[in-house]
């Protein structure tokens, strides 16, 4: 994308007016999407997104700037615009020397994006279509998208850093409508790896099209969820975002360092069930969170959080873990070119337990059964969080009985995590999700066994 | 996207898109929509920049409609070579879409344009140093307000955007814009040890310059917002009044006006697709879609189109009177459209939504109005709004934080519990709409809301 030479020119020139440090991240991402709507192909859109975000750091203070011009001058100008935001008031020249690190490649991809034809990714759309409307004659509307993405990015800063990278997306999501007598529900799957277009040769697109159908029809006899404090058992590979919330937030170090998460202060203590251990993972094979290098060009590793309940370390970009004087963890992400990286997750999830899922069931005798969250959000300073149960039923003694309408759950991501009384033994990953912080959104995945929660509050109509 | 009615100004880009459209070949719509934005932001942090962020982007995104079928394709680029890959991608891709007799370019309708003066001089030379001074005071002030506050970040942001859109169906217009606001984030603490406790809250104050800012105000909502929860606790699971926050109320409105949508009606994912005529709420609510009003953050004076910005009335004393609709919408329900295209940059094309939408407030303040509340809840926050809503069933569930109200007083603060209930209930169950109407930085204002009957589930 940029040549080496040019790189270190540019990185020198950064630093001239005193910054003790300069990174250019520079991207080149090509995308296809497709939509199908209201049973016909909407449109077929193609993307191009190319630039280069710079950043100069003297002490505490970072200067930011970026461009879509990669040439020489362009690149120059967007380093004067960031170093004349963090300037030390010091000089001097300095010289920058790259070393190319070897590629990290986590993920074989076979197909890329560009040698399928368009005809071929919207043929997926219509096999979902027809699937979904062939589940029930309640279906009255269904919606599906296709997209994917091959981004090639480029790291280089004044320690010497110098990487390149290469992720390959593909996704596939449906959202179906059911109507009946009680109104309209609604159902939803999606599928996301950072592999080609091989994937379709193991994923079955029908089966994805009619278990979101599924979920609409079953709702459509759902009664409203009961309100107040209730055990929870949520299923492997659908709550991962429980993790994400509850605590995920809380461990990123930048939160810590202005002490505004209630995890601050706290490795080494108990903090969760002896059950948990929690791990970010941003090297596992094309899981959506899945990188080789993170956009600050570390590479990624595996990450354990939280060992059998003990706190055992925070995730780390460059710019706290410099502060600390400790190594980075793979956790510097940003969204694009145009923004700065901060303290992110990859893959997040929590390991097996000893327990039989069809126990966890049957021995809780009254409660709720989450079999698919939505999104969630949480305030890291108090650990209060929220996630929405999009398919969700009652347990009567020891059995899942009725459906029941949507809603959030809400609790406090310690005394959760402390809550946890029993944690399966079938992990599975879920789907893939867009973490949203300070205005960015960056791809994450997440994964559990089934487990049970002794009291979570839902917030239901039902009295 | 926006033009400076009155004072003649036509962006450079008008002549990018004028070129791409002027390539159509006989049987073939195409529009050229062409952006080129930037922004400042200044973040501090005790009294030093965190970061500073100064940068510009621009490009274009192209459609082609040919036989009812429709492409396209965006480039962060305005380079040349570029546009005629964007331009060939989007002919490309037409051929992929499936025919629909209603795909067309959206078609001049001769509303007059509402004229709005959206570009500030004064903004566009404003020092850096004194973005930075704005930043800083507003975390010195904050921090001032009380001893238990501590700021998280102090924020200027101000961003200017241009943008020129042309199409084969003789729309042709440009215009630019930029705006600014501070916000801060706050931390309070109480307590020590086991008993320690942290809240939050957070400020704002928006403006076209910033000699609108009013930081006092934004450092006081700041502090309270944080302290006010301090010693909060999960309250007994119950059905009560509840009474909205501006800023909760103007949330609130940003939901219900996803079930307005005219692209939601046409393809039956509106719960009110057959309710036109229909009473739908309290017979004291009307609420209009009014980016022609000034006071509006999100005025304009053309839709993402290209078609005059005008005012809609939706609900006008409890009855559902109207969709919102872009060209495509409007064309589909056999209507036209209300200026309510949609669009979120070059990287797409145009959506339905509400521009500014607003009730008409009543005349009490909020203290009044609680005042009548025997047994209820003063909700400060809501949380979890993407998922705990469902635009479609209507079911209505979020996470939330405020203070009760005992006979006509607020008391004790609460948290770590969601209020629920159905947005079709809801919308029935408004008591009254107070008359302190907030302009507040989102598509809707702001102002207290009365709604009875919501569940409350704590304990």
């Amino acid at each position: 994308m940029i040549d080496d030479d040019v790189l270190e020119r540019v990185l020198a020139g950064a630093v001239r007016t005193g910054a003790d440090f300069a990174e250019v991240y520079a991207e080149d991402k090509a995308s296809t999407s497709a939509g199908l709507d209201d049973g016909r192909i909407e449109q077929v859109t193609s993307g191009r997104d190319r630039g280069a975000g710079i950043r100069v750091i003297a002490g505490e203070t970072t200067g930011f700037a970026y461009t879509s011009d990669l040439t020489e001058s362009g690149l120059a100008r967007a380093a004067d615009a960031a170093a004349s935001a963090a300037s030390s008031g010091g000089g001097g020249v300095r010289t920058v020397a790259l070393t190319k690190s070897a590629p990290h490649r986590p993920n074989t991809v076979v197909h890329l994006p560009d040698a399928i034809a368009k005809a071929r990714k919207v043929e997926l759309l219509q096999r979902m279509d027809d699937a979904a409307r062939d589940s029930g004659p309640e279906i009255v509307q269904v919606s599906a998208g296709y997209g994917d993405s091959s981004k090639r990015t480029l790291v280089a800063n004044t320690d010497g850093v110098h990487v390149d990278d290469e992720v390959v997306r593909t996704l596939l999501r449906i959202s179906v409508v059911a109507d009946g007598d009680t109104g309209m529900q609604t159902g939803f799957q999606s599928m996301g790896h950072t592999v080609g277009f091989e994937i379709f040769d193991t994923v079955d697109v029908e089966a994805l099209a009619r278990d979101a159908a599924r979920q609409a029809i079953t709702k459509l006899r759902a009664r409203p969820a009961p309100s107040g404090a209730v055990p929870v058992v949520i299923k492997n590979g659908s709550g991962g975002v429980l993790f994400h919330e509850a605590c995920g937030h809380g461990l990123e170090a930048d939160h810590i360092q202005k002490d505004a998460s209630v995890y601050a202060g706290k490795v080494g203590q108990l903090v969760a069930s002896p059950l948990v251990t929690l791990v970010d993972d941003g090297t596992m094979p094309g899981e959506w969170g899945t990188l080789g290098f993170d956009d600050e060009g570390h590479i990624t590793q595996r990450n354990v959080l939280i060992e059998d309940g003990v706190l055992t370390d925070y995730m780390w970009d460059y710019l706290r873990a410099r502060k600390e004087g400790r190594p980075q963890s793979g956790n510097g992400r940003r969204q694009s070119y145009q923004h700065l990286p901060m303290v992110r997750m990859t893959n997040t999830f929590v390991l097996d337990g000893p327990s039989e899922p069809d126990d966890i069931i049957s021995s809780t005798a009254n409660g709720v059964y989450v079999a698919k969250l939505g999104g969630g959000s949480v305030n890291t300073a108090t650990g209060d969080f929220v996630f929405g149960m999009t398919e969700a039923y009652m347990i009567e003694n020891g059995e899942i009985t009725e459906p029941l309408r949507e809603g959030n759950l809400i609790g406090n991501g310690p005394q959760v995590l402390k809550d946890i009384d029993m944690l399966g033994n079938d992990f599975a990953m879920g789907n893939p999700g867009t973490c949203g912080k300070d205005g960015q959104g960056v791809p994450v995945g997440d994964g559990q066994p089934t487990l049970r929660v002794t009291a979570m509050t839902i917030g239901g109509t039902a009295a | 996207m926006t033009a400076d009615g009155g004072t003649g100004f036509e962006s450079d880009l008008q002549t990018v898109a004028d070129r791409v459209v002027a390539q159509a070949v006989p049987g073939e719509e195409i529009e050229a929509y062409v952006t080129r934005g930037g922004e400042t932001e200044v973040r501090v942090y005790q009294g030093a920049v965190e970061h500073f962020v100064a940068a510009q982007s621009e490009g274009i995104g192209i459609r082609v409609i040919r036989d009812g079928r429709t492409g396209f394709a965006y480039a962060g680029t305005l380079d040349p070579g570029a546009i005629d890959e964007v331009l060939a991608e989007a002919r490309d891709n037409q051929q992929f879409g499936q025919p629909d007799e209603f795909a067309a370019l959206a078609q001049p309708d001769g509303v007059e344009v509402t004229a709005q003066s959206l570009w500030n001089e004064a903004l566009a030379e404003y020092p850096t140093d004194d973005k930075i001074d704005l930043a800083k005071q507003l975390e010195k002030r904050t921090s001032g307000v009380d001893p238990r506050v501590r700021v998280d970040d102090a924020n200027y942001v101000d961003a200017f955007g241009e943008s020129a859109v042309a199409s084969t169906t003789g729309i042709r217009k440009s215009g630019r814009e930029n705006g600014c606001y501070v916000s801060v984030s706050t931390l309070a603490d109480e307590g020590d040890g086991d008993d320690a406790e942290t809240q939050t809250g957070f400020g704002f104050s928006v403006g076209r310059s910033p000699h609108d800012f009013d930081l006092d105000k934004a450092a006081r909502e700041a502090a309270d917002r944080a302290t006010r929860l301090l010693g909060a606790t999960k309250p007994a699971s119950k059905r009560l009044t509840v009474v909205l926050d501006p800023f909760v109320t103007a949330q609130f409105l940003g939901v219900i006006s996803s079930t307005l949508n005219g692209e939601a009606v046409v393809k039956g994912r509106s719960l009110f697709r057959d309710r036109l005529g229909d009473d739908v709420a309290a017979s004291n609510v009307t609420l209009v879609d009014d980016p022609t009003n000034p006071l509006a953050y999100t005025a304009t004076d053309v839709d993402g189109e290209g078609l005059a910005a005008r005012r809609n009335v939706l609900i006008e004393n409890g009855v559902l009177r109207r969709f919102v609709h872009n060209s495509y919408s409007g064309r589909r329900a056999g209507t036209v459209s209300t200026g309510n295209a949609t669009r979120g940059g070059f990287a797409g094309t145009p959506g339905v939504g509400c521009l500014a939408l607003s009730l008409v407030p009543g005349t009490r303040s909020q203290a009044e109005l609680i005042a009548d509340v025997d047994d209820g809840l003063l909700v400060q926050s809501m949380q979890g709004l993407h998922s705990g809503v469902n635009p479609i069933s209507g079911d209505f569930s979020t996470g939330a934080a405020g203070l009760l109200i005992s006979g006509g007083e607020v008391g004790a603060p609460v948290r770590e519990f969601t209020i629920a209930s159905t947005l079709q209930r809801m919308l029935t169950d408004i008591v009254e709409i107070g008359g302190d109407i907030d302009w507040l930085p989102m598509r809707a204002s702001g102002m207290s809301l009365v709604i009875r009957d919501v569940t409350m589930s704590g304990v």
